[in-house]
């Protein structure tokens, strides 16, 4: 990795989740040349640049469809997305929701800092109710995007949420979800120290608590309860276990034959076979 | 050269394309048959025509002239009013009233043979009938259409077919009917195709892998050839949830080594521009099949129009380079779009093939096209070295494209990147990737040979311009243009311009250009990069095609 000038501010819940992930990577043993990063616009999405894999830093919101277009044509490669809850939640929505609907063996981690850091403190989709900002200057009125119960609506195949301060426990996540054949959706809470002065580290702890092991994470109904809950916030993984086949598996049903790289053989006298049947049709 | 117009006319959903396909199937195994349709945006009724011309020569114009008027609903004829002549010729659900029609109940006829639903092949079987044509042709195609509705389905159609035969041959006895049509022997080993099988033929010889795309007219018949195709020549396909999503996808799998493309028209191909800027910046290939209608907004969903020629130059914000193809006939639309897969390979740049729904949806035969012509070519590094680096500058500007997978590392950023491919603001660095990204096509019309195509007089005085689909009825309505030196120079090569027209327009006294625009878009193009102006104009805006006619009076007028 080069020595890149790191564009987080000091205290940054980014540096303990690039923590969380590096040691996820090193102690599942995946080899990093096999590792490609797909992330879009903002703080979290420059992740990406502090760590040594394949990266592919595009456009805002559109992770989730370039993942999807890499674990496709290679599948031997594990991709995981990398942004922000402004990037995965607001502008590329609409790939959340159908990217789990598709389900491709890829890891979606999303910061979740509550806030917009990169334009400087504007409400992001997670903002809460009241939440004032240069812009939202009466306040948030929308009602907060709730992703993990929206995942679950969606029967992903798994579904987490992490604080970004235990690294430890955050990286036990990760590997699951990287481990885990399907889309998995791994919610990480994160503190902005310079434009979230109320979601902070000491808020964080206040409310959040880890499932225990009692808790089944196979029941859905359970696990959208769970994902309900005003008061508190859980952190472990939510939902998963009920297995539902990936969309590089659904390829190779319909008769894809991997790699799809490169042709093996010629095919133009089977093109022109087949402009021929075509008539008869 | 003799031809025939037949137009068949009737509501979406009601058996149109069931006649329209099964006279195109029987015709074209002993004639040149052109066809080309014109549809309402809807599922179910409205009016629809399909216009089939049958001929003893290769000629595929769009003529508007109609012989035959084939109306299975009562609207017909207003449908094409300004269409009909005195010696057109009218048969179906019509009043009698208007000259030389004559009112024929199908579906009553049908109903003898025990079925209304055969009242299609009647009517099929009455057109052969009426042009005396070889029945035992229409037998085996009926048989083949019908294949996998049982035996039961096919004997009633082949009695539905005799029985609107001899209606008819009535009818030919009591007319006198005559179409002078030669059997030509040659059509029956042609390919009977259209736009779009052309551009998704052209695809899969390119090399084409990975399509994703959202529906959207009159696009959608390549994604289908496509998702048709895909099985036995191993491509992923996968219906995206807008367009957005589809481009992205296919811009991460040409990162992974795929070889994609997208398929979209007007409102769609808008969604996916900020990501036409993305592969600009990334120096991704990707292949766009922007199959064009007319706009703005939804415009009108199922016509044609050559209206995006500028929109796809310009599209994306900043400054990179792009390919621009407009193929003009079904041969250049296989060898183009096949074309567009090497080139935004090699030079790491959008492609565009720019179609339209008059091209996508017209079909005639070509003779089995040479597929040796052309080689798949791939462009990136099979492996690399830790010292890889994605954006090395470069003397032409194109460093080494590698796929992840190998012991380098390959990363791209929508941001300005240094040569390792992250981020950076350095001064010095932006002003070289600018242009290692701009001067990648400098010279790609001399390396690639990109040219124009030249028909008519040598010494020409006047010379016409068009491109894409207008062709092959310009080309017809100059051959019927006597007493005038004229030349025609066409392009499917439109961005960047060939380099040496210049001489092509020294030699003209006037210029013409026909375009299926309002605005001239092509001129405007001419203008801008070469400094050649344009003064006489053909253009149209209706959402039709131009037709023969049309082109040959407004060059008369004009000459």
């Amino acid at each position: 990795m080069k020595d890149l000038n790191n564009a987080w501010c000091p205290g940054c819940g980014n540096f303990g989740i690039l923590s969380s992930i590096d040691k996820a990577i090193d102690e599942l043993g995946i080899k990093r040349e096999n590792i490609v990063m797909v992330s879009g616009i903002g703080q979290a999405a420059k992740l990406p640049h502090y760590t040594n894999v394949n990266f592919f830093n595009g456009l805002h919101g559109r992770s989730i469809p370039v993942a999807t277009g890499i674990k496709a044509t290679k599948p031997e490669l594990t991709v995981i997305v990398v942004s922000g809850d402004g990037c995965i939640y607001g502008e590329g929505g609409n790939h959340f929701i159908h990217g789990i609907r598709r389900n491709p063996d890829i890891t979606v981690i999303v910061h979740n800092n509550m806030v917009y850091g990169l334009t400087k403190g504007q409400a992001s989709p997670t903002s809460q109710i009241g939440f004032r900002t240069p812009i939202q200057v009466c306040g948030v009125f929308e009602e907060p995007f709730n992703a993990i119960a929206v995942a679950i609506a969606l029967n992903a195949s798994f579904v987490a949420r992490c604080f970004s301060a235990d690294i430890e426990k955050t990286k036990e996540i990760i590997k699951l979800a990287i481990k885990h054949k399907g889309f998995s959706f791994v919610e990480i809470l994160q503190p902005c120290v310079t434009f979230n002065k109320v979601n902070t580290y000491a808020w964080f702890k206040e409310r959040t608590y880890y499932l225990d092991s009692g808790y089944s994470t196979d029941d859905r109904i359970k696990a959208f309860e769970t994902s309900l809950e005003k008061d508190r916030i859980s952190l472990g993984i939510l939902y998963t276990g009920f297995q539902r086949k990936t969309f590089e598996q659904n390829l190779e049903d319909c008769g894809i034959v991997y790699p799809v790289i490169r042709r093996k053989s010629n095919i133009k006298n089977d093109l022109l076979k087949s402009l021929k049947k075509n008539h008869s049709k | 050269m003799n031809s025939l117009n037949i137009v068949v006319s009737g509501e979406a959903g009601s058996g149109i394309q069931t006649v329209e396909t099964l006279l195109c199937e029987i015709f074209r195994r002993q004639h040149y048959v052109f066809s080309t349709k014109e549809y309402m945006s809807r599922v179910r009724g409205g009016a629809n025509t399909t216009t089939i011309r049958i001929s003893d020569s290769r000629i595929n114009g769009f003529c508007e002239k109609t012989d035959i008027l084939l109306s299975l609903d009562k609207k017909g004829i207003e449908r094409i009013r300004e269409r009909i002549t005195s010696n057109t010729l009218i048969f179906g659900d019509v009043t009698e009233t208007e000259k030389n029609s004559f009112s024929i109940d199908f579906s009553k006829i049908a109903l003898e043979t025990g079925n209304k639903v055969f009242s299609n092949t009647v009517a099929t079987g009455f057109i052969l009938g009426l042009l005396n044509k070889d029945k035992e042709i229409a037998g085996s195609v009926i048989g083949s259409f019908f294949a996998t509705k049982g035996d039961q389905v096919i004997k009633g159609n082949i009695e539905a077919l005799n029985k609107g035969y001899l209606t008819g041959q009535e009818f030919r006895k009591k007319l006198l009917f005559e179409a002078h049509i030669e059997t030509v022997k040659e059509v029956e080993r042609e390919l009977f195709i259209n736009g779009a099988e052309a551009v998704g033929t052209g695809a899969i010889l390119g090399g084409c892998n990975f399509i994703s795309s959202y529906p959207m007219t009159p696009s959608t018949p390549v994604f289908t050839f496509l998702a048709q195709h895909s099985k036995d020549f191993n491509i992923i396909v996968e219906q995206a949830e807008d367009e957005i999503s589809a481009i992205n996808m296919v811009l991460g799998s040409w990162y992974a080594g795929g070889r994609a493309m997208v398929s979209t028209s007007g409102g769609g191909f808008a969604l996916m521009v900020e990501s036409i800027s993305l592969s600009g910046m990334i120096e991704s290939p990707v292949v766009i099949h922007l199959g064009q209608r007319p706009g703005p907004a939804t415009g009108l969903p199922t016509r044609t129009e050559q209206g995006d020629l500028l929109f796809s130059l310009f599209s994306g914000h900043g400054e990179f380079p792009r390919v621009i193809f407009a193929p003009g006939d079904l041969n250049e639309s296989i060898f183009l779009t096949a074309k567009a897969f090497n080139i935004a390979d090699k030079y790491q740049i959008p492609v565009f093939i720019l179609t339209d729904q008059y091209l996508i949806d017209t079909y005639y035969n070509i003779p089995e096209p040479d597929f040796s012509l052309f080689d798949i070519e791939y462009y990136y590094l099979k492996g690399t070295d830790p010292s890889y680096r994605r954006y090395k500058f470069t003397d032409n500007g194109i460093s080494e494209r590698a796929i992840p997978g190998n012991s380098g590392f390959v990363c791209l950023d929508s941001d300005e990147h240094d040569e390792d491919g992250h981020i950076t603001e350095d001064r010095e660095i932006r002003r070289k990737m600018v242009e290692k990204r701009n001067k990648k096509i400098m010279n790609i019309a001399e390396i690639e040979r990109f040219e124009p195509c030249f028909y008519g007089h040598e010494n020409y005085e006047i010379l016409v311009l068009s491109w894409g689909s207008t062709k092959n009825t310009v080309l017809e309505a100059i051959s019927q243009i006597d007493g005038a030196r004229l030349g025609y120079l066409h392009f499917s090569i439109i961005y960047p311009l060939p380099s040496n027209i210049d001489n092509f327009f020294r030699k003209a006294k006037k210029t013409i250009v026909i375009e299926n625009n309002y605005t001239s878009q092509f001129s405007k193009l001419l203008k801008m990069e070469k400094g050649i102006e344009v003064k006489e104009k053909i253009l149209k805006y209706d959402g039709h095609p131009f037709s023969v006619e049309q082109i040959t009076n407004a060059l008369k007028e004009k000459i």
